[in-house]
């Protein structure tokens, strides 16, 4: 089982929705699609489903072209943003509904509900309508019925998004074990580059119809291609700050500076743009090659038990993501320090050069 | 302040029902009595003028054939109006948006216009004194209200139900008829309730199209002046009986109605 796009674009009213995507996903493969909102994430699902057609290119399941084929006739199912349910039926009728269009005995049809009803512990509510249940309920409802059938492809279009911090990453954990025993392709589409790592499996960066990198999680947020991608996969977005290499240094402006270190040392001389992630960055010096940089506090927003420090100095902006609750007033000044080897290079243009070489546990808490 | 609200309350129903009262009384009253002078309450209480209703097949016949042209009317107009409002709310094509509003400007001309095409039309193809003839020409007026009012509660249905429902695997007919149409019930409620006023309540068209075999209560009621004078007691028992019905759609779909003024468009 395997479903491939295959140059696919879609145009809508002149304005490309998805432009020139090749994918490949594999059975038993959990996919994220990270994005932000209008990246076409959405567009995409709603392609491999099938209830849009791409204007040009190809959807193949199985290697052969489904392009036609109603989404009535394709083994697959979606779980929407929106709770979407059928309000006039029971839960269980809900959950029911994908087996009795499939003519399975009423037995089976029994077994089946219950089952997955007992694994997304909704079972309690079967009898209830789906508009007396609680908002992450409805959505296990939802949930449980694009599962209850074996699609071939499972596609969830930000299924977390509408739910309450905790519910989310109790759904979240749970997500990972309803897949791992699974067959299917499971498509997950997320803004949160949090999410993304949570889930794991493989991540595919869209920025505005196109995909900007496709690839193992862990590979996608240690290198990413490019600034788009390593602002996309990053929670806050990483700090990029302009700069020089020239023969024995590096500069960002002329009063921050460092010399060379041999990370670096294979660079050749010229500008560049340096990405470092919020998380990396801190208050007191850690490694003998941390950069001393004197700050101004523009703001520092608390968020549950993290602090996000935004700072600046004449030439640059940089957030700072603190554990614990951190109390700043506004232009205090301040000394930050930058772990020089984490620093990502960028070219002018964009792409990457360089990512950062030793990695570190706490990267994927970044 | 609670006393004034009272009273307000009290003097608005009592000038509400006021003519209501007088009707039911009138009907339930002799001739003489109702030509003699001012009573509030009947004297000889009688049930002579709903026996003549009742009794009289030129009478009841009234009411069957308006019954019957105002069901059919109904029933062909929920059935072009909800396709035809579900192509609305969820597909684009061309002048869709015109062909909408078109549809609604039907509305705006008095019946009164359409009078003299109807006749020469329905005499010259057969329809002129059938409850279908009447039923169609009401259509005219009803389709446009219906596709309106059931467009407006469509389109607060999500797109996604419908989506989901085929991704499951539902074919359109099982899902229109299975989970799409018990999710807009108040907008069926509601149209039914106004396509039910309409037709019930108009006279002109339906006075001129039929002349015996399909002629309205109303028409019946306007012929009742006889050599003798006018029967007032009979006639303010029709008129009793021509509300009855009205009642009685209103209590059906009384939460209905409330529901679907508060969400859709009415």
């Amino acid at each position: 089982m395997s479903l491939t796009l295959e140059n696919v674009t879609q145009i809508v009213d002149g304005q490309y929705y998805i432009n020139n995507a090749n994918l490949t996903f594999e059975s038993g493969s959990f996919n994220v699609l990270l994005g932000r909102t209008l990246s076409g994430k959405t567009s995409l699902m709603r392609l491999m489903a099938g209830l849009d057609k791409p204007t040009s290119g190809r959807v193949l399941v199985n290697g052969l072209d489904v392009s036609g084929v109603p989404v009535r006739k394709r083994n697959v199912s979606m779980v929407y943003q929106q709770f979407i349910n059928y309000p006039s039926m029971t839960v269980f009728d809900n959950i029911a509904s994908p087996l009795r269009l499939a003519k399975e005995s009423e037995a089976v049809i029994k077994q089946k509900v219950i089952e997955i009803s007992d694994m997304l512990q909704i079972t309690p509510f079967l009898s209830r309508m789906p508009l007396e249940l609680s908002g992450g309920q409805q959505q296990r409802t939802a949930m449980a019925r694009a599962l209850v059938k074996d699609a071939d492809i499972i596609l969830f279009d930000e299924p977390l998004v509408n739910l309450d911090y905790k519910l989310r990453e109790e759904l979240r954990e749970e997500m990972r074990e309803l897949f791992a025993r699974r067959n299917t392709i499971a498509v997950y589409a997320t803004t949160e580059a949090n999410e993304a790592l949570a889930l794991g499996g493989t991540t595919t960066i869209l920025h505005e119809g196109q995909i900007v990198q496709s690839g193992p999680t862990a590979e996608t947020y240690h290198k990413p291609c490019n600034v788009i991608a390593a602002t996309l996969f990053n929670e806050p977005p990483i700090n990029m700050i302009p700069g020089r290499i020239t023969k024995t240094e590096v500069t960002f402006d002329n009063t921050v500076h460092f010399p060379r270190t041999s990370e670096l040392q294979s660079l050749q001389e010229g500008d560049y743009q340096f990405g470092i992630r919020p998380s990396h960055l801190s208050l007191l010096p850690k490694n003998d090659d941390d950069l001393e940089i004197s700050v101004q506090v523009e703001v520092a927003e608390i968020s549950g038990s993290e602090t996000f420090l935004h700072v600046r100095n004449p030439h640059f902006e940089m957030v700072l993501h603190l554990s614990g609750v951190h109390n700043y007033t506004v232009d205090e000044k301040i000394k930050i320090y930058v772990p020089t080897h984490k620093l990502n290079v960028f070219h002018e243009d964009g792409n990457l050069i360089q990512a950062c070489s030793r990695r570190v546990e706490d990267n994927y808490h970044g | 302040m609670n006393k004034k609200k009272t009273l307000g309350l009290s003097v608005y129903i009592i000038f509400l029902l006021l003519p209501i009262y007088w009707l039911l009384m009138m009907s339930f009253k002799s001739n003489s009595e109702i030509l003699g002078g001012l009573s509030f309450w009947p004297d000889t209480f009688t049930f002579d003028n709903y026996m003549t209703i009742f009794t009289d097949p030129t009478w009841y016949t009234g009411y069957l054939n308006s019954i019957y042209y105002v069901a059919l009317n109904m029933i062909i107009t929920l059935t072009v109006a909800l396709p035809a409002a579900y192509a609305f709310s969820r597909y684009n094509f061309m002048g869709d948006k015109h062909l909408f509003f078109w549809l609604l400007t039907n509305r705006m001309s008095p019946p009164a216009v359409f009078l003299l095409p109807f006749f020469q039309l329905y005499s010259s193809v057969g329809l002129f004194d059938t409850h279908i003839g009447v039923a169609l020409a009401h259509c005219l007026f009803n389709v446009p209200l219906a596709v309106w009012i059931l467009e407006g509660f469509m389109s607060g249905v999500p797109r996604e139900i419908d989506e989901t429902a085929y991704i499951d695997g539902y074919t359109f007919p099982k899902f229109f008829a299975k989970i799409f149409l018990p999710l807009i019930r108040s907008g069926i409620g509601v149209t039914a309730f106004f396509i039910f006023m309409f037709s019930w309540v108009e006279l002109l068209l339906a006075r001129t199209l039929t002349s015996v075999d399909a002629k309205p209560i109303a028409a019946v009621m306007t012929r009742t002046v006889s050599a003798s004078g006018i029967d007032w007691g009979v006639l303010a028992a029709a008129g009793v009986l021509t509300i009855l019905p009205g009642v009685v759609v209103i209590w059906f779909v009384r939460n209905h109605v409330a529901k679907g003024f508060a969400l859709g468009r009415v």
